[in-house]
């Protein structure tokens, strides 16, 4: 499934003529777009995809009997598959379509938990989640007496991993973390979770949403129960995403919305439901953006992940270094050079608040992202009251990096 | 366009070196914050006695982004000896300035002095919210001053639509 590609640095400069978004001025700049980790931009094949769809084949999927809804389920249950190969999970039964890791988080915290949780259980989870891993696990916890855990962090924001064995207790019942943190760009050692995770017996999620579009995925070696992803943040539309679950696990679980498309009979009393994957999909599924899905996922393959997770890395560590160089800037995160950073830089500078720094680069047509990034706990731990971040993704260049350097310490000397 | 359209030199200076910062005794308390972005203010006034008595003193604590640090720092030196009803008077003259639709006009109304400089934000819709925080938690303050001399404000409902 993974395969390495040395591609030139003219493949990587003409891969920015499948995002005609990138074409453009801001403010009367050239667009630098570095808010990848909020969300990507799509490529032609995957507008083609949407347009395509609606133009040709609209119509409802499942049970109907005519031709074009025939064609628009093929192409549906398709993407179905296809994202099975693509995180290479044992069957296409283990995904669940949902409109992004939130809601895949949610799924689990409310079919799987109450199941499974009682009072004096402990979910671990870690000082770095998102607030979409942190808050439903507080909402389950609430309504089953379940008890949260986190792993405390390093001085080089990595996962303090010594104190995994007096956290990893069999009181865990469920171990949810982040796979690359959207706010330090920390990469978590997943395989290495997972296996402690399963000696303990401890069921485990894997929130993908940084990583899904940006390195190979495999669920069965990372040995993974659970693992959530945003198909935005992967050059697909907004609302769509999945879950994965391992069939052992998700086929044991209750239902969650009740409708139509996940029952096989209903009576006025009772219905019974259909496995799992379809149990989770209740009502019309969003069709259009689940097949532009697939066009997403294709075109990635077409790059390579691994490329692309090199690519993102050499972006990162070039930034790190042109950044570090500006007088009071600190970047956050795994040390220079670390194998464990990703395609995500946050900075904070000296003497001026992230939301200046941010609101100066948009006039120069850099867009970042600036503030807590849905991490609040961690941002108070880290002491800053917010961070500006910049991401990046197969489409940028060192030459967006040098300038963004250049505007950065224009900022900076402007609130010195 | 130049950075100091925006941020001009008088907001950086107060964002550098806010002026009544600090806390103050007796006084009605009020904690203002933009969760989305962490901006927070404690703003400390003391009324003089009696109905509609005077701002006699005015102070705040807090961090947040430049904006919303010169507002703060502008808005005590203009209150300050100010009646209630002058303040709140103020205070819908600086909404109008910085929440308004399109240009602002020019010269603003001379009552606000200084604090037309940050007419700037109404361009950066995102950004009126930094600029109103201290304000809003005044307008708490004249509330509270009837009432225990503690309260909490946000303004995200309110302009960051």
């Amino acid at each position: 499934m993974v395969r390495t590609m040395n591609h030139t640095a003219t493949f990587w400069d003409n891969i920015r003529a499948d995002f005609p978004i990138l074409r453009q001025e801001v403010h009367g700049e050239p667009l630098i777009y570095f808010d990848n980790a909020a969300t990507s931009q799509k490529p032609r094949a995957v507008i083609d995809a949407l347009s395509d769809y609606y133009l040709h084949d609209n119509s409802n999927v499942h049970r109907g009997m005519h031709e074009l809804s025939a064609r628009a389920t093929a192409k549906f249950e398709a993407v179905r598959g296809r994202l099975a190969k693509f995180i290479n999970a044992a069957s296409e039964e283990e995904i669940v379509f949902t409109r992004g890791t939130t809601e895949s988080i949610n799924l689990v915290a409310q079919t799987w938990g109450p199941q499974n949780l009682t009072a004096g259980d402990v979910i671990l989870l870690t000082e770095m989640e998102h607030h979409s891993n942190l808050v439903p696990w507080q909402i389950l916890a609430e309504k089953t007496g379940a008890r949260l855990r986190f792993i405390p962090l390093t001085d080089s924001h990595e996962l303090d991993l010594d104190r995994l064995g007096e956290l990893l207790t069999p009181e865990v019942k469920l171990f949810s973390f982040v796979h690359i943190s959207n706010s330090l760009g920390t990469i978590n050692p997943v395989v290495e979770l997972c296996r402690a995770a399963r000696e303990v017996g401890a069921v485990t999620l894997v929130d993908a949403a940084q990583s899904g579009g940006h390195c190979p995925l495999d669920v069965q070696a990372i040995g993974c129960d659970f693992l959530a992803l945003s198909g935005h943040k992967m050059c697909a539309p907004t609302g769509i995403g999945a879950l994965y679950g391992r069939r052992e696990v998700l086929s044991k679980m209750p239902p969650w919305h009740g409708g139509g498309e996940m029952i096989v009979s209903v009576q006025y009393e009772k219905s019974t439901w259909k496995p799992a994957p379809h149990r989770f999909e209740a009502g019309t599924p969003n069709i259009a953006d689940t097949i532009a899905f697939g066009a997403a996922l294709d075109y990635l393959d077409g790059i390579g992940r691994e490329a692309i997770m090199e690519h993102d890395q050499r972006l990162a560590q070039y930034a790190h270094e042109r950044l570090a160089a500006i007088p009071g800037l600190r970047v956050l995160g795994p040390p220079l050079g670390s194998p464990n950073r990703s395609g995500v830089v946050s900075f904070a500078m000296q003497n001026a608040h992230a939301h200046d720094v941010v609101t100066l680069a948009d006039r120069r047509g850099l867009a970042l992202r600036g503030g807590h990034h849905c991490t609040q706990p961690l941002m108070r731990k880290l002491g800053l009251a917010s961070s500006a971040r910049a991401s990046f993704y197969f489409y940028n260049t060192e030459a967006e990096i040098d300038r963004m350097a250049e505007i950065l310490a224009e900022i900076e000397r402007f609130f010195r | 366009m130049n950075f100091d359209e925006l941020y001009q030199e008088l907001i950086l200076d107060h964002s550098r070196r806010p002026r009544n910062y600090g806390e103050l005794e007796e006084a009605v308390h009020v904690h203002g914050d933009n969760p989305s972005c962490g901006d927070e203010i404690f703003l400390h006034v003391r009324f003089a006695p009696g109905e509609g008595g005077n701002v006699e003193e005015i102070r705040f604590t807090g961090h947040g982004c430049a904006i919303s640090q010169a507002s703060a720092s502008m808005m005590t030196l203009k209150l300050k000896g100010k009646s209630k009803a002058e303040a709140e008077h103020l205070l819908h003259l600086f909404h109008d300035r910085v929440a308004g639709e399109g240009e602002a006009p020019e010269p603003g109304p001379r009552e606000l002095g200084d604090l037309n400089v940050l007419s700037g934000v109404r361009k950066f819709p995102q950004r009126v919210k930094c600029a109103m925080l201290a304000w809003r938690a005044f307008e708490q303050a004249l509330g509270e001053s009837e009432g225990d001399g503690t309260g909490r404000v946000s303004t995200e409902e309110e302009e960051n639509s």
